[in-house]
């Protein structure tokens, strides 16, 4: 296999590295993209921005050389681009680093990166054998060209999410690449961590790397990219440089003219009721105020102490009052989703208790780790992540919501279909749950209406204590605040008490009071809505208390 | 402005479920076809029984010749099938199906008939039996569970254990003159069915209904679909794995029960040595039950058994040479694989 040139980065010219022409693609019905032009200059980084559904992936899949376009044409630093069967030859151009780690944990560092293309030696009609040396040199030289630091040794299932993630980085840089689409980088990465990606993107950038950045978060956006794209119903409605748009045009680009309007209403009609609240149901959420403080506390947690790989959590208590709304926070790591899980009853602690006193139930001692035992007590729970702990795939959304108070809607253990699906409409309709009946298999349903069954199968005990983790992680803008408005009126209505454990600002929102974890330990509270942005992600980094 | 937008979202809800609904539509004739994938299989098997003899389709042959050799192996498919559903695997079911009435008839008769003198009431028998079965399937479920070895492994392991024991306590005889109410389930008629026909099929009837309408059979589902979502979701996913895997092997030793009563006698190979656990796979997963958990019904595992029953049937019937008929009955299976893959799709046969 003949080394792919590697074009210098002064002489590349004025060649886009990628230029998409009247990009159509269609599946079945469903017209993914409708005439997509962009273009990539090298040494530009380019945000790919749209809702859930805009096209993003479709786009992404077609310039990595994953689908053929149905119409229109892709070209490379100036070049047709290579038929689709030829990989390698794409690699060669444009690089794709992928939300989900792509390499193989069982092999070191330097075989990931010249993974299928080892360097060999004594070659024979194209054969030889791996030249071993050669592939630790060649990683170590581009690491080091590029500034990276993972050892060419270390076998990838030991790396952290960020050093995989320089790996794959390198294997591109490594074939020749000077095009980088990165697929939300920093999804799985804690803020540090992120911030450490921006700078190898800039650096990178600065070297006359062409890079594509998708990303759900205009604020990475604005932090490091210098153009920006956005795609609404595979269309490019709007295409600028950063420096000339503001975050409301890439919203109002991003959602239509329709909802940006809606959203100015919402907002006039106070904070804490966010738009698509009126679609959902036609109670309003009501100026009930919250209940005062002093009321009695509700859920008491004392001295909880957990540690394992990554996470640790060192004697921490929180009181929370009937009613209240209480937001957790803090880097990945810190421990404000296992806190949560504690809570819930999913992980069991090594020290420490969770005390609850709902008024109609009497006071109670948590068993650590019972989650049954925790929903038992009225407890719900809307787990982190929904794909692994929300739901089961397979059976119907009815079944799904329902599953947690099968004990309560069975007769002799006997649990009728119908009984089942009048229990769970309700919920499905005030979460415009959209499926093709409540019988769909959940597996067959969108992002978005998967998260409303997880939420829906929690609210549908009737709990007196909501412990939600990243309600909202991954789902579009509209199902998002509808998410956030069911919870922000069931705990008003019901009275029932909120757990919120986020890292996203706009969750927290909806909460009374919001508390910061840093490594484990509670490090701040903030008590008065509305949050302010800086000063939380200040606090979560372990800075400016105030 | 506010009502537009209502309007408008309201809109886009209702042509959205409208799309999904059709979707759904062609989604449900799917997975009758998938339930029904068999049938065309049965129905050309049932063809050719008919013209390879004229003896194929008569009320007896069907009765007894399909129906009563199939019942004891059908009972255990159920166990193995309750089994898979929860995402698990059992090979030890042959054994049990084996070992726990040898260790009843061993109880039951004399020492001239390689019992071990004890003489055990019968009844008292079938319930040693049922102990036998249920002490197999506890320490296969707390094995595999609570101590976290992989089910595999564990169920191999146990399975050349029993076999052994089961060889080991009759010294390699065969226990025969068993007491007519320990035979009955396996010999007796009513009128001109076959109790054991009448009570596997009770017991594929009854498992149907627990699992579409019993909170525990929708649990089965659940802990197979996902374990960590059942477990979110307040389910004892732990108790209700370990109470399968003692459902499943009761149900083996019931169906290892209707096999002594069949043939009279408790040979020291039945179940493990007449490697029973292979046709108890493939009628489950021909059946459409998957390997992975979460997915299948007992029609179609009823279906799986039938299928194999007339197969079977009919390699009698027209006398194949006892040298061929394991070649010949391997390859129908994997035709009724290919086919259930094809009619049912990529979900089926997995």
């Amino acid at each position: 296999m003949s080394e792919p040139a590697i074009p210098a980065a002064s002489n590349l010219g004025t060649a886009p590295a990628v230029e998409a022409a009247g990009i159509r693609k269609r599946f079945g019905s469903t017209r993914a993209l409708r005439g997509v032009d962009l273009s990539l200059q090298p040494g530009r980084c380019l945000g790919l921005v749209g809702r859930n559904g805009a096209g993003k992936s479709t786009l992404v899949s077609i310039l990595s050389g994953i689908y053929a376009p149905d119409a229109g044409e892709v070209r490379l630093d100036g070049q047709p681009a290579p038929s689709l069967g030829d990989i390698a030859a794409w690699r060669g151009r444009i690089a794709t680093v992928f939300q989900h780690s792509m390499v193989v944990p069982g092999l070191t560092v330097a075989e990931n990166v010249f993974l299928g293309r080892q360097p060999r030696r004594w070659g024979l009609w194209g054969g030889g054998v791996v030249d071993w040396g050669a592939m630790r040199e060649q990683t170590r030289k581009v690491m080091a060209d590029w500034g990276f630091d993972v050892n060419a040794d270390t076998a990838c299932g030991n790396l952290t999410v960020e050093q995989r993630q320089v790996v794959e980085i390198t294997r591109a840089l490594a074939a020749g690449t000077r095009c980088l689409l990165l697929d939300e980088p920093t999804a799985a990465l804690e803020r540090g961590a992120a911030q450490r990606l921006f700078e190898r993107v800039r650096q990178l950038q600065a070297q006359g790397v062409a890079i594509l950045y998708i990303s759900h978060h205009l604020e990475e956006v604005f932090e490091i990219c210098t153009d920006v794209a956005v795609l609404r119903d595979g269309e490019l409605v709007l295409t600028a440089p950063l420096a000339e748009v503001t975050k409301d045009d890439l919203v109002t680009a991003m959602v239509g003219q329709n909802f940006s309007a809606e959203r100015s209403v919402a907002d006039a009609a106070g904070p804490g009721q966010p738009a698509g609240a009126a679609a959902a149901g036609p109670e309003p959420a009501g100026p009930e105020p919250a209940p005062a403080a002093g009321a009695r506390p509700a859920l008491v947690v004392e001295g909880v102490t957990f540690a394992s790989p990554g996470v640790f959590l060192g004697n921490v208590s929180l009181t929370v009052h009937g009613g209240e709304r209480v937001g957790v926070t803090g880097l990945r790591g810190s421990g404000a989703t296992t806190l949560a899980r504690i809570v819930a009853g999913a992980v069991t602690p090594d020290a420490g208790q969770v005390r609850l006193c709902f008024p109609a139930r009497g006071d109670q001692v948590l068993r650590p780790g019972d989650r049954a035992g925790a929903l038992r007590a009225g407890i719900g729970y809307i787990p982190e992540d929904r794909q692994a702990d929300g739901f089961v795939p397979l059976l119907g959304a009815a079944e799904n919501i329902a599953m947690t108070i099968t004990d309560r809607i069975a007769r002799f253990g006997v649990v009728g279909p119908r009984r089942r699906e009048a229990r769970a409409a309700p919920l499905a309709r005030r979460l415009s749950l959209v499926s093709a009946g409540l019988d769909q298999p959940v597996r067959e349903l969108s992002g978005g209406n998967q998260q409303k069954v997880t939420v829906a199968r929690a609210l549908a005990s009737d709990p007196a204590l909501i412990v939600a983790i990243t309600p909202t992680r991954g789902v579009d803008v509209a199902s998002k605040e509808l998410l956030l408005s069911e919870l922000d009126r069931v705990t008003r209505q019901t009275g029932a008490t909120l757990l919120l454990a986020s890292d996203e600002l706009d969750d927290l929102a909806i909460c009374d009071r919001v508390v910061v974890l840093v490594r484990g330990e509670i490090f701040t509270e903030f008590t008065e809505p509305p949050f302010d942005r800086e000063a939380l992600i200040a606090a979560t980094e372990g800075l400016g208390v105030t | 402005m506010s009502d537009t937008k209502n309007n408008l979202t309201a809109l886009a809800v209702d042509v959205e479920s409208a799309l999904a609904r059709k979707r759904s539509r062609s989604a449900t004739a799917i997975s009758w076809i998938r339930e029904a994938a068999l049938v065309p299989v049965l129905a050309v098997l049932l063809i050719v029984g008919a013209i390879l003899n004229p003896h194929f389709l008569t009320v007896s042959n069907i009765v007894t010749g399909i129906g009563q050799q199939s019942s004891a192996l059908g009972v255990v498919v159920v166990g193995e099938s309750l089994i898979l559903l929860i995402g698990g695997m059992d090979l030890s079911l042959e054994s049990t199906f084996g070992l726990a009435p040898m260790i009843a008839a061993w109880l039951i008769v004399p020492v001239a008939a390689f019992g071990d003198g004890l003489l055990l009431n019968p009844y008292l028998g079938i319930g040693i039996l049922l102990v036998v079965g249920a002490a197999v399937g506890l320490v296969n479920g707390l094995l595999i569970v609570k101590g976290r070895l992989n089910g595999f492994i564990v169920t191999l392991a146990m399975t050349i254990v029993l076999a052994g024991i089961q060889e080991g306590i009759v010294k390699g005889q065969a226990p025969f003159n068993l007491p007519t109410a320990f035979g009955y389930l396996g010999a007796a008629d009513l009128g001109a069915v076959p109790v054991s026909l009448i009570v596997a099929a009770v017991i594929f009837v009854l498992t149907g209904l627990f699992l579409r309408y019993h909170q525990l059979g929708r649990a089965i589902y659940a802990v197979g679909g996902n374990r960590e979502a059942a477990h979110a979701a307040g389910i004892k996913v732990n108790q209700v794995r370990i109470g399968v895997y003692v459902a499943g092997s009761m149900l083996a030793a019931i169906g290892g029960l209707m096999e002594a009563g069949r043939v009279s006698s408790v040979t020291p190979t039945q179940g493990y040595g007449e490697g029973i656990i292979f046709p108890v796979f493939a009628a489950a997963v021909i059946g459409g039950v998957s390997l992975q958990g979460g997915r299948g019904n007992m029609v179609g595992a009823a279906s799986g058994v039938i299928l194999l029953g007339v197969v079977q049937n009919i390699l009698e019937l027209e006398n194949v040479s006892n040298y061929w008929v394991d070649a010949i009955n391997g390859g129908v299976i994997l035709f009724a694989l290919i086919l259930a893959r094809v009619i049912g799709g990529e979900a089926s046969a997995e």
